[in-house]
């Protein structure tokens, strides 16, 4: 690999380099051989850190991380909630900003209703979930869709770059969990279905190059046509 | 039941010394193959693999919690391999569901495969690896592991290489590679050995099985021989997920 | 304890939230659909004959991204002692646990088993296949036809994947060489004689109540809100068999809806297939 930051994609096993100049990074392992991949995906080698940004795989939680999950079941003092991760996470009744009757749960949230939280501890005992920040909460509205958790970051873009593009292009507003649920509002139907297309076409697309201007050329030309509904 | 070699040996009495295989290969020769992966949206990650008029499908799902619960390792991450043959792939009706054929292949395939799966850091987990045989004309359990072995590596599960797994037999005193059915029920002279091998890239065994007579003189030249064909089945492989990149969006 | 007996229930199914839901509902309302298709309009089929090379026939079969893969074999049985001239039909379907996280290993559950019976039925009481042509020996030995289904990916409408790949391999199917000496099979050679079939095409056909509308071909999405669901068997306007599946009930007029619903499908899906059946 040279000095620039070109990507190759990589299969496990594969040596990504070899020397001693560079050190494993995620999805990587040093071995005698050199440097190798653990994952399917993209190698990459920024100041001498190697690593592998998968292409699959199931979400996996982290601490601080923003998700949409959906309620599959109720105990006594709070919400199971299957965030797409091997592990379910736990909100707890004291998340809600206001009395909430240990009876009456369900009128809060029940099962099959979609939160928006965040994730504010992992350990052993399981995944615990927060509504304590702006814009958590549950989703009364729109629609919600599932992509590839890893390809999150590209949805996202440089600085939120790509999603405001689509979120201005489709007048949605538009919220990406980072475990792949994404949920969608928009004035009317049509809207938040042409959103969702828009985001199948972005996931898609996700390992090319020049992927912005893919967007641009994609939002151009389905503009331009009379407008499709799905 | 007679098949077709054995009629045609008949007939020309074709003498050992020249054996010619019936679909014209040479001994070393592997039948045509075509691998691809994504082929299952709804899974995690999923691979064909076809050889010759073998084809195998893998699905994997996960990892996700075990169940059932007392099965769950809290010291590991755990493969659980699920190989079936469709009830007409084969020409006498197989009854669908598990038998004990398929329950040893199973672990045969969990045991091929672990050794380069990385999933210590998966504690009380399970990762499902269903596989389908579509079409069996023998190799079925080499073909369900070069598609597990794919689809594992398409489903992001972190792994420190790929296997390969190719059939090689002994039939009468000839060694070939990538025995199809009729070889395998060949039954002149000293019959058929049917030995199923499983590498890493790097050379290393996992699985190997033999059914069948055969010298350790002849079982080193075997592995020589099933090393060149599992480099082959490494290429296609690794072409097969380097293809793969993109598209597959629920 | 509870929240550790909840999370050991979890179990990995993709229902749909409640309130993408309640937007399919709506948009439904408005007689519309997600994908931009009408309520009585089925996806994109794709079909494939010969999938399998030592099944007597077999097809594989996609609406949209659903797909099964439908292997028929045929066997040598006894005839039932009310029927002694006639064969015998044989239907099973497998979810398998490639197709779906919802599907789990181990002997079929009630969905399979439901789906199995009702494909079943609808090939039977069409009365396309001639039982009798299918005795060799009265009282004796005859031929049992089997139809094995596998779910191969399950997005919905896995009922008419199974149907439509069902018909396609029985029309497909060859018979195989019968040696009348030994009175077995010859595997691996086929005749050129196809199973006696007579030429209608029946094909189960299932409508969903959703709200007040009434959709065929749902996406996995749209079936999870199905209330009710109904199966027809149907060949060229004829009706010979139905199921009515969930606890939902469902009024005479929507039942009129669902037959004119249905109808108009069966058309659909036989111009789709058409070239595959003949």
């Amino acid at each position: 690999m040279t000095n620039e930051q070109k990507r190759q994609v990589v299969i496990p096993g594969e040596v990504i380099v070899s020397g001693d100049d560079f050190l494993p990074g995620d999805g990587t392992e040093k071995t005698e051989k050199g440097i190798i991949a653990l994952k399917f995906g993209l190698a990459e080698e920024i100041n001498k850190l190697v690593k592998v940004i998968p292409l699959s795989g199931v979400y996996n939680p982290r601490r601080g991380n923003v998700v949409i999950g959906k309620v599959e079941n109720i105990n006594f003092n709070g919400w199971i909630i299957d965030i797409d991760a091997p592990e379910n996470a736990f909100l707890s009744v004291a998340e809600v900003p206001r009395y909430v009757n240990k009876d009456g749960l369900d009128e809060v949230m029940d099962l099959g209703d979609m939160v928006v939280a965040k994730i504010w501890n992992i350990n052993k005992r399981g995944i615990d979930l927060s509504l304590k920040s702006r814009g958590l909460g549950k989703i009364n509205e729109g629609i919600i869709m599932k992509i590839n958790p890893n390809k999150v970051p590209r949805i996202i873009g440089k600085e939120g770059s790509m999603i405001k593009m689509v979120k201005d292009e489709t007048r949605c507003n538009i919220t990406v969990g980072q475990n792949g649920f994404v949920w969608i509002i928009g004035d009317n139907i049509e809207d938040e279905l042409f959103a969702k297309k828009a985001i199948l076409f972005v996931a898609e697309k996700s390992y090319i190059p020049g992927l912005t201007e893919e967007v641009e050329k994609w939002f151009a030309k389905e503009k331009g046509g009379e407008k499709s509904a799905n | 039941m007679k098949n077709g070699l054995q009629r045609r040996k008949e007939e020309k009495k074709v003498p050992t010394k020249t054996f010619k295989r019936t679909d014209g290969r040479k001994l070393d020769e592997m039948r045509p193959i075509s691998a691809k992966v994504g082929v299952i949206p709804s899974a995690d990650g999923s691979a064909m693999w076809k050889q010759g008029d073998t084809t195998a499908i893998a699905a994997v799902h996960g990892p996700k919690k075990m169940h059932p619960q007392h099965q769950q390792d809290p010291s590991t991450g755990q493969l659980r391999c699920n190989y079936n043959l469709m009830s007409f792939s084969v020409s006498d009706r197989a009854r669908p569901g598990k038998n004990r054929r398929s329950q040893e292949i199973d672990k045969i395939i969990e045991w091929a495969i672990n050794p380069v799966l990385k999933i210590k850091g998966f504690p009380n987990l399970v990762v499902d690896v269903t596989i389908q045989i579509t079409q069996a004309d023998a190799g079925t359990r080499c073909a369900g592991i070069n598609a597990a072995a794919l689809a594992l590596a398409h489903a992001g599960i972190p792994m420190k290489d790929l296997v390969s797994s190719i059939a090689l037999g002994k039939l009468d005193k000839t060694l070939v590679v990538d025995v199809n059915k009729e070889e395998e029920d060949y039954e002149e002279g000293e019959g058929s050995t049917d030995i199923p091998i499983t590498m890493t890239s790097d050379g290393k065994m996992t699985q190997m099985q033999i059914d069948g007579k055969i010298t350790p003189a002849q079982l080193k030249e075997i592995m020589q021989m099933a090393k060149k064909a599992c480099n082959e089945i490494y290429e296609v492989q690794k072409k097969a997920l380097k293809d793969g990149i993109g598209g597959g969006e629920e | 304890m509870a929240l550790e007996e909840a999370r050991s229930k979890m179990d990995k199914f993709q229902t749909t939230s409640n309130v993408t839901g309640k937007r399919i509902r709506q948009y439904l309302e408005k007689n519309k659909r997600f994908d931009g298709r009408k309520l009585d309009e089925f996806r994109n089929i794709e079909v494939e004959v010969g999938v399998s090379k030592k099944a007597e026939g077999s097809a594989r079969v996609r609406i949209g991204k659903t797909e099964v893969i439908v292997g028929v074999k045929l066997g040598l049985g006894t005839p039932y002692s009310d029927s002694p001239n006639k064969g015998n039909l044989m239907t099973t379907v497998e979810l398998t646990p490639l197709s779906s996280p919802r599907f789990e290993a181990g002997p079929p559950k009630f969905r399979a088993i439901e789906i199995g019976r009702v494909i079943d039925r609808g090939i039977r009481e069409s009365k396309v296949i001639n039982f009798e042509g299918l005795c060799i020996k009265e009282g004796e030995k005859v031929w049992t036809i089997f139809v094995d289904i596998y779910s191969m990916n399950d997005d919905g409408n896995l009922m008419d994947a199974a149907g439509i790949g069902a018909v396609v391999a029985l029309k497909n199917a060859k018979m195989p060489k019968y040696d009348e000496k030994t009175g077995t099979i010859v595997y691996g050679e086929l005749t050129d004689k196809k199973l006696p079939l007579k030429k209608d095409i029946p094909i189960s056909i299932t409508a969903h109540k959703i709200g007040n509308s009434i959709i065929v071909d749902p996406t996995q999405e749209e079936e999870d809100l199905s209330e009710t669901r109904v199966t027809i068997g149907f060949s060229d306007g004829i009706i010979s068999s139905m199921q009515k599946g969930e606890s939902t009930s469902i009024t005479p007029e929507e039942m009129g809806e669902v037959f004119e619903i249905i109808e108009k499908s069966w058309k659909d899906v036989f111009k789709k297939i058409e070239k595959f059946v003949k």
